[in-house]
């Protein structure tokens, strides 16, 4: 895979293996990164990625005969420390700051510059300054809970280019950014690799392949697949893969949209007094309606308020023509309405409980018997069902959540909502951290909604998401519902149509 | 040796797509382990102490059914305790009023019953119930945080004990529940009988298992303490969980008080129950229980009860000196939450 004219690698991985208790997580993968190169890693979840980069990290050994060279010498990687000492930095895709400490803090985190023993804060200001080259629009004193996740991530690689990384680990960096943020985010690392680095980068999202990729590497099960240069870039050939096999429509959009339903949920200048100011649209029986806009535009927040997670300031919601005034979550559902949130884990899902009852919880109350007695044989019979219908691949209904693969959980957590039997869907980032199969899987499944009758809202920061599965898009800007593509506002849905309106800068000609 | 054996066979969470046969294996393995949890340590503690018996006083006193008896309704309160204990640390909360309620409970139990016999009971149960609610609005309504709630409880509640008896000890040799601490439910007349204190000790586990396992309450109680987050956005209502933890554990220490005072006759708002909120949140987690929430079982609460009161009972038998007591079984809690942590910790790296 390299020519004669390549410079010598920045970092070899050779035959690396890794075993769990007599499961193979990884069996002789090699990899190979050069200096001022970006180096996309792709692979379904579950197919060794993380624990490559982890193994890469120092977070855990690799079986004996496995050998990382980094310059062309053995790098002595044994913890994470040893990692960090020969250059490597990764961004997780958990961001690993604390958020009780200020963002210069953060970046001099367990490298704090000291004066006997005491912090010395005069020579810390080489993270300011990084800060303001990466074009921070927060100061270095602000506190790291103050900021949205697109910005600490900022911090996170100011952390690590202020470290002096020579390797950049970056594990799907564009899943919380708007494409604003994303657009920045390239530039940055095209700046970076221009300086040298070595940048192996971890995504599902094909768009950011063509836009940064000098080679792409595929794993499979724990094993290397191969590595495609310049022109052998291609979509099909990245999927077929990663997969082994060929995924013959990736969107799907077989139901009849929107003109054929009733309005199933009217929300009008609904508002909660901070992010949301004035959210207002139409979801029709049997749509998939897009929420577009940049992150912070209060997507999430308005799903929030119609799901009465949060408490109204002014608007109305109508469900089904009568108005509601639900006292939270649970009445909410009890109408039909429920809410996927975007945060799988931190909102999501119960980590340490079973498939089982992550399936039940929302309507293990419905089912209960002489108020309050588990239903146990129709809790194992919504499982079963949940298991068979959305293809989650799990070795039991008694196993913990946690040790599924992301699409799995995912998965999960739709079947939790779906076993409620909504009429109206908000889903929220439906697919990320997802791999590609779980992906098109996701895709159907929201198109047998809606071609079912559900209500189906969808928010996504994956602008060829939308545009591939919505009817229908509303976009947000800073709180507001701004404007409509698709349906009858007669503009194409578009990536070009909601960037205009989600940026605002095509409606201010429009109104001129 | 027994742990280390155990231990390998717990297989990580979810390396690869391959192996479902060995992860399955894995997930029994280690739902069997936490539920035996510290079950190994607490035979061996047994054999240990009856092995050291025997060599130092010739005769092995530990194992026989009078010795056993006295430990199981020493060990009865501490199990009531941690049992309510155990609603409160699956939340991720925590309470350290329970000897302080037990005291108050006891002293309006004696009082009552003075006047009006057997009502007594009721009156002490209904005393923790309040307690233990006023702990949990607190916690629930006005999202204090659990340490902080409970600690001021400790104290002032401890106050209400010593003024409900004018600070002077409440004596009724004619105490009308005496029977609860003293007597024992007959089975086979001349055969078999097991002490009331036991009886209501396992009743008392036994309900409270089948709450977190056969309700709607009990899964909602591992939801909050799993992911409080998780759980409201999925409509259950976490204050009415809190305050169910806190009113139950509440409950339970009125029941120890009436316990404790059915044995002694008599109650001293200052000396009962004093830091037996400690014994109670060591049974809790030696028994595995998680101290962030959403992890545990009552069994393995049972169990650390019982490594507790075999601990302390065993040593008595061995003619340790009191101060020694203390040493020794404040290094057993530690070593064997370590131990634990070791067993369980290295099967489960997470990816």
């Amino acid at each position: 895979m390299s020519t004669s004219a390549d410079p010598t690698p920045l970092l070899e991985m050779r035959r690396i293996s890794k075993t769990f208790s007599s499961v193979h997580a990884l069996t002789d993968v090699s990899l190979t990164v050069y200096p001022g190169e970006v180096h996309i890693l792709m692979g379904e979840n579950g197919a060794g990625k993380s624990t490559l980069m982890k193994v890469l990290a120092g977070a855990f050994p690799a079986d004996p005969g496995s050998e990382i060279l980094i310059g062309g010498r053995p790098a002595g990687i044994v913890d994470p420390l040893s990692a960090k000492s020969a250059g490597v930095a990764i961004i997780y895709q958990e961001l690993a700051l604390a958020p009780n400490l200020t963002v210069l803090e953060n970046i001099y985190l367990g490298r704090e510059p000291r004066r006997g023993p005491m912090i010395d804060r005069s020579r810390m200001s080489s993270g300011a300054e990084t800060l303001a080259k990466l074009g921070a629009s927060f100061g270095p004193e602000t506190l790291v809970s103050d900021l949205s996740i697109a910005e600490r991530q900022l911090v996170e690689i100011a952390r690590a280019i202020d470290a002096k990384s020579r390797i950049l680990v970056m594990d799907e960096p564009t899943t919380a950014l708007s494409s604003r943020e994303t657009e920045r985010l390239f530039e940055l690392v095209a700046r970076l690799k221009a300086e040298g680095l070595a940048i192996i980068y971890i995504t599902h999202r094909m768009a950011e392949v063509y836009e940064l990729a000098d080679r792409v590497s595929v794993l499979r099960d724990g094993r290397y697949v191969g590595t495609l240069v310049g022109e052998d870039i291609k979509p099909e050939k990245i999927v077929h893969m990663m997969v082994g096999r060929d995924l013959s429509s990736f969107y799907k959009k077989a139901h009849s949209g929107f003109s054929a339903g009733k309005v199933m949920l009217d929300v009008s200048n609904l508002s909660d007094g901070r992010r949301v100011k004035n959210g207002g649209f139409q979801l029709h029986q049997g749509e998939v309606l897009g929420l577009a806009g940049l992150v912070g535009a209060g997507r999430t927040e308005l799903a929030r308020l119609i799901y009465a997670a949060e408490p109204r300031a002014a608007g109305t919601v109508k469900l089904d023509g009568r108005e509601m005034r639900f006292r939270g979550p649970k009445q909410a559902t009890d109408n039909g309405v429920v809410y996927l949130t975007e945060d799988r884990k931190g909102h999501g899902l119960f980590l340490d409980m079973s498939v089982g009852d992550n399936v039940n919880l929302q309507v293990m109350e419905r089912d209960s018997k002489w108020g309050g007695w588990l239903h146990r044989r129709r809790g194992r019979q919504r499982t079963a069902h949940s298991i068979r219908t959305l293809a989650i691949r799990v070795s039991g209904p008694d196993a913990d959540v946690g040790s599924l693969s992301g699409g799995n959980q995912q998965k999960v957590l739709l079947s939790r909502l779906l076993e409620t039997q909504p009429k109206v869907l908000l889903l929220d980032e439906p697919t990320r951290g997802v791999d590609v199969g779980a992906k098109s899987e996701i895709y159907r499944i929201i198109d047998d909604l809606a071609g079912a009758g559900v209500a189906v809202l969808v928010i996504s920061s994956e602008l060829p998401e939308i545009v591939g599965i919505c009817d229908r898009v509303v976009v947000m800007r800073e709180g507001v519902t701004v404007g409509e593509v698709g349906g009858h506002s007669g503009v194409p849905i578009t990536e070009q149509s909601i960037m205009a309106l989600a940026t605002g800068v095509e409606l201010s000609q429009r109104v001129a | 040796m027994t742990e280390g054996s155990m231990g390998n066979d717990v297989s990580p969470g979810d390396p690869a797509p391959a192996a479902t046969a060995g992860r399955v294996r894995g997930q029994r393995m280690r739902a069997a382990l936490r539920a035996v949890g510290m079950l190994p340590v607490l035979i061996i503690l047994c054999i240990l102490i009856q092995l050291a018996c025997i060599h130092y006083t010739g005769q092995g006193r530990f194992m026989t059914v009078q010795n056993l008896s006295i430990m199981a309704q020493q060990a009865s309160i501490n199990i009531v305790l941690a049992a309510g204990m155990t609603f409160v640390i699956l939340t991720g909360g925590i309470d350290l009023s329970v000897g302080s309620i037990l005291a108050s409970a006891a002293m309006v139990g004696m009082i009552v019953s003075k006047q009006y016999g057997l009502i007594g009971v009721p009156a002490a149960l209904l005393t923790g119930l309040m307690f233990g609610a006023a702990n949990g609005a607190l916690i629930a309504y006005i999202r204090l945080p659990p340490f902080i709630v409970t600690l001021g409880s400790l104290t002032a509640v401890r106050g209400f004990a010593r003024l409900v008896g004018d600070d002077l000890t409440v004596f009724d040799p004619n105490l009308s529940f005496a029977f609860v601490g003293n007597k024992s439910l007959i089975l086979i007349p001349g055969l078999i009988s097991i002490p009331w204190l036991v009886v209501i000790a396992f009743l008392t586990v036994v309900v409270c298992w089948l709450i977190l396992k056969r309700t709607v309450l009990g899964v909602h109680i591992y939801a909050v303490g799993g992911n409080e987050n998780a759980a409201r956005l999925s409509g259950v209502k976490v204050a009415g969980v809190l305050m169910f933890v806190y009113a139950a554990s509440g409950l339970l220490s009125g029941l120890g008080g009436v316990m404790q005072a059915a044995r002694l006759y008599a109650a001293n708002g200052l000396q009962i129950g004093q830091s037996y909120e400690l014994d109670a949140i060591a049974a809790v987690i030696l028994g595995g229980t998680s101290f962030v929430g959403g992890i545990g079982s009552i069994w393995g609460t049972l169990v650390g009860s019982l490594i507790i009161a075999v601990l302390s009972n065993g040593l008595i038998l061995l003619g340790v000196s009191d101060v020694w007591q203390y040493i020794i079984k404040g290094a057993v809690i530690i070593g064997a939450v370590t131990l634990d942590r070791y067993r369980l910790g290295n099967g489960s790296v997470r990816i």
